[in-house]
Parts: C-alpha cells; sequence; structure tokens
C-alpha cells in the first residue's frame, strides 16, 4: 500500500511541476524573452553536430564487416560497416578507391581509416574512408588472392590454353627494364653460351604506378611486331610491393591474349605471381629463362654428335667386316682365277671410305669427348674381327659367295667356306635341319 | 641441303642412322647413306653455332615500329 502512496504523491508533484512550467514558458513568451534563446533551423543544428564529429572523429580508426556494398555510376563506394550491435554507413570516395589494390566485398572484415562526418541530406553521420585494410591479412595478399581467384574461374591458368615453348627459338623479346638486373643477367648467359640469336627488348617500367600498363603494352608489341618464336617477361627480385606490377590483371590479360608463347620470369622464388601462373612457362629468374634456351642448345649439340657417332659405329663396322670378307676372298683360289681389277678396284673404293671415316673419326676425336672414347672402345669389341676371335664364325656357300643367313639355301652336297678367327675351312654339306 | 632448316636437318639424320641400324641396305647404299649422315651432322652442327647475334630495341612511335640497336652500359665494378 506504501508504494502506491508514494506513486501517488509523486504523480500530483509531476503534475504540478508541469503546470508550473508551462506557466514559466508562457510567461516569457508574454514577456517577449524568447529572443534571447537560440532556435536552430536543420541545417544549421545539422552543421554543429558535424563540426562536433569532425573534431572529435578526425583520424580514426574502425573495425567491422562490409555489407550492402554499392559503387555508384561516379566511381564512388558506399557500404555499410557493421558489427554485431551497430552499423556505420562509410563512404570511399573514387579518388581514394583507385589507391586500393584489393576489391571491397561484401562480408570482408576490414579495418577503416578516415573521418566521422554527417551526410547532412539525411541527418546521419557516417565515416567518409580514406584508407581501408583488410584485417588479419595484408591487402596486397588479399589482391593476390582475388585476382587469382576470378581468373582461375575465368580459366586463365587452363593448361590446355599453354603454348609450347619452341625447341630452338632464334628470336627471342624481352619485356623488361633497360635499368634493372635482370636484363643484364639475360645478356650475360646469351652473351655466353648463344649464338645465333635475334632478341627484340622493349624497354618498360617494371616498378610503380605506370608499370603494370607500359608492361601489357610491350607485351601487345611484340604480338604485334611478329617477329620472335617466345618472349620473356620479367624483373630482379624484389618485395611484393615491388612486384606488384605481375600481379595485376592488366598484364595478366595481355599474357593470356598473347599469339606468342610467354615466359614469366620474376626474381622471387619461391613466390609466385600472377604473370607467373598465367604464363606458358614459369622460371624463378630472368638468367634462368636465357639459359632455358641454351641448355636446348647443349642438347642439340649432344644430340648431333650421338647421331654421329652412331653413323660411324655401323658403317666402320661393315667396313671392316666387308674388308675381311673380300681379303679373305681374294686369298681364295676360286677367286685368285676371277677377275681381278674389279676386286681391287671395289676394295680401294671401301679404302677410301675407310681413310673418310676415319677423317670423321679424327675430328670427333678433337673433340676430346670421352663419350667418343668410350664408344671407340665399344665400337672395337663390336666388330666381326673381334666377334670371330671371341670364337664365332662367318659360313658362306662357296658355289654363290653368299653368307648363309639361313638353312634353306643350302642343300646337301654343298660346298661351304667357315671363316674363322683365324684362317678358314672348306667342308661339305652332309645334313641340314631346321 | 645448305639451306635446310636445322630441324629439318636432324631429322633427316636421325632416320638415316635407323635405316642404318637396321642393316638390310647394300654396301653401296650404305656408304650413299653415310656419306650424307656426315654431311646432315655437319650442317646440324654448323647451323647451331652460327654466330649471328643481334640485339635491339622495340619501340612503336605514332603506330611505327622502331628498332634501334642497343647498347647497355656496364655495371660499373670500380
Amino acid at each position: 500500500m506504501g508504494v502506491f502512496r508514494k506513486g501517488f504523491y509523486f504523480f500530483t508533484f509531476y503534475l504540478f511541476f508541469l503546470l508550473a512550467t508551462n506557466f514559466f514558458l508562457e510567461f516569457l513568451i508574454e514577456m517577449d524573452l524568447f529572443d534571447n534563446i537560440h532556435i536552430f533551423s536543420v541545417t544549421e543544428l545539422t552543421r554543429n553536430i558535424k563540426n562536433l564529429l569532425g573534431r572529435n572523429f578526425s583520424d580514426i580508426y574502425v573495425e567491422g564487416e562490409i555489407s550492402n556494398l554499392s559503387i555508384s555510376a561516379s566511381g564512388h563506394t558506399y557500404f555499410t560497416l557493421k558489427d554485431e550491435k551497430s552499423q556505420l554507413q562509410a563512404a570511399l570516395f573514387k579518388g581514394f578507391n583507385k589507391k586500393i589494390k584489393f576489391n571491397i566485398e561484401n562480408g570482408l572484415h576490414v579495418i577503416c581509416f578516415g573521418e566521422i562526418t554527417v551526410y547532412e541530406a539525411r541527418g546521419q553521420h557516417q565515416i567518409i574512408v580514406k584508407h581501408i585494410e583488410p584485417k588479419g591479412l595484408g591487402a596486397l595478399q588479399l589482391a593476390f588472392q582475388q585476382l587469382k581467384n576470378k581468373l582461375q574461374r575465368e580459366g586463365f591458368f587452363d593448361k590446355a590454353h599453354k603454348k609450347n615453348i619452341p625447341y630452338l627459338p632464334t628470336k627471342i623479346g624481352i619485356v623488361t627494364s633497360l635499368k634493372g638486373k635482370a636484363i643484364k643477367d639475360i645478356l650475360n648467359v646469351i652473351n655466353r653460351r648463344f649464338s645465333n640469336l635475334q632478341i627484340f627488348i622493349v624497354p618498360v617500367r617494371v616498378q610503380g604506378k605506370e608499370a603494370a600498363k607500359e608492361i601489357a603494352e610491350g607485351i601487345l608489341l611484340i604480338n604485334e611486331h611478329r617477329k620472335v618464336d617466345v618472349m620473356i617477361v620479367g624483373r630482379g627480385g624484389g618485395s611484393l610491393e615491388d612486384l606488384w606490377a605481375f600481379n595485376e590483371e592488366v598484364v595478366a590479360r595481355a599474357i593470356y591474349n598473347s599469339d606468342i608463347p610467354v615466359i614469366s620470369a620474376v626474381g622471387h622464388d619461391p613466390d609466385v605471381t600472377i604473370s607467373d601462373l598465367v604464363a606458358d612457362l614459369r622460371v624463378p629468374t630472368p638468367s634462368a629463362a636465357a639459359e632455358l634456351v641454351v641448355n636446348k642448345k647443349q642438347e642439340l649439340q649432344n644430340t648431333i654428335n650421338n647421331l654421329f657417332l652412331r653413323l660411324n659405329n655401323i658403317i666402320s663396322g661393315q667396313l671392316r667386316f666387308f674388308d675381311a670378307k673380300l681379303k679373305r676372298l681374294v686369298e681364295t683360289y676360286f677367286f685368285k682365277k676371277g677377275p681381278q681389277d674389279i676386286l681391287l678396284y671395289r676394295q680401294q673404293r671401301i679404302d677410301d671410305f675407310i681413310k673418310s671415316m676415319n677423317n670423321s673419326v679424327n675430328y670427333l676425336m678433337n673433340l676430346k669427348s670421352e663419350k667418343f672414347y668410350a664408344l671407340i672402345g665399344k665400337l672395337e669389341s663390336l666388330s666381326p674381327l673381334s666377334i670371330l676371335s671371341r670364337g664365332y664364325s662367318i659360313t658362306m656357300k662357296l658355289k654363290d659367295k653368299i653368307i648363309v643367313k639361313d638353312f634353306r639355301i643350302l642343300e646337301k652336297g654343298d660346298r661351304i667356306k667357315t671363316i674363322l678367327g683365324k684362317g678358314h675351312v672348306v667342308s661339305k654339306v652332309e645334313d641340314i635341319k631346321e | 641441303m645448305e639451306d635446310l632448316k636445322f630441324e629439318k636437318a636432324l631429322e633427316k639424320l636421325e632416320k638415316i642412322v635407323e635405316e642404318l641400324e637396321e642393316g638390310d641396305l647394300s654396301l653401296e647404299d650404305m656408304l650413299k647413306k653415310y656419306e650424307e649422315g656426315v654431311n646432315l651432322s655437319n650442317i646440324c652442327t654448323k647451323k647451331l653455332n652460327q654466330t649471328k647475334k643481334k640485339i635491339k630495341m622495340l619501340t612503336k612511335e605514332r603506330g611505327k615500329f622502331i628498332e634501334q640497336d642497343l647498347k647497355i652500359e656496364e655495371e660499373d665494378r670500380s
């Protein structure tokens, strides 16, 4: 009961107070004293609040999640920054937006830097964002990830799109800076080991604001020029910021659209740039790109030498075989009666070839290849002469002067000659079996 | 034969060596092939070692390609 009474007293007092205030206001109006009291216009009040906020919240950081993102036709970006309980309108004007590398997306957790102001038309406070950073991840890393995802979706990294690097390019394009370490490294390798090469260098900036655009234009220029077999696009190592141009979409698109195969050579192993992912081939440094082609040259020289050795191998084996065969035939009574001059002529011709072969062999010896000596040894061991000395023999049908490889050419009673490691025997066929 | 492209010459040489290794040729044919093979391997080696190095700077101005000989300054090693 006491509570009700207390409330009743209070209510009575309150009514009395209201009445008193009302009388007082009416009294003031009647007395024309209200002139001394300031009445704000809405605009004025809003502006005052704006100034007040501006003074107290001029350079502040605020953290939250992006939602309601919209980008106006004029290029300004608007979004709401929110956490569990509150929301804050945010505006990112075009001029500041340009400096931000990553894409602003709904749901992204960010830290904004800027000033609080009041949007007067709506009487709503908001933050004018001057800088924005993704929370947790660096802005550049996030930008890299975003572009990577986007290009992946568009199929930029597909193996099917990658072109083959020509086996022995003779014309090479290079898109890089003339001032950097990259060009010196590449030319060093090329000067040291390369030969029949034509190189076209398209000088571009590889760092700073204009770099990406210039690199992309350089790639396009080489495509328009249509003279090279392959191009190297790259620069020496540096920080993520230094290498940034190679992570820009415009460069990625230029590489993707290039008809000429592109080797990406950005010195920054083991990190990968977007350029590396799009390019037809990726190497860790510019000099590695140059060496890639050089090594192929060495490889080819080895292939040629190898073929040349095989060539000589076969021929010398065969020639020795024929030579031995001829010598033995000449020695036989049968041929002593035959047309000797033809035989001698043939022998001479073979001797000529042996001579020319020896010249070739000498040429190879001059290459001082250890491999060559090894092969010569093998050659010796495979020659028919050494085979004979190991106990094998060659059988000839005496009548037709042909080597017997098949029992079917022989008949019972045929005379055959067997050439041994030393000397030969003549015998008569008594039995033939398969 | 001198005008042969490197790749073609190498291909031909490979074919000749294979033919010879199969061993079904007469002596005369063999020697002919051999001669050709030696010739081809010389051509290949020669082509591979041809020295015709040209380094040019490529730019474009008003829609026209400009090729200039390039001189890269050596790094100062003092």
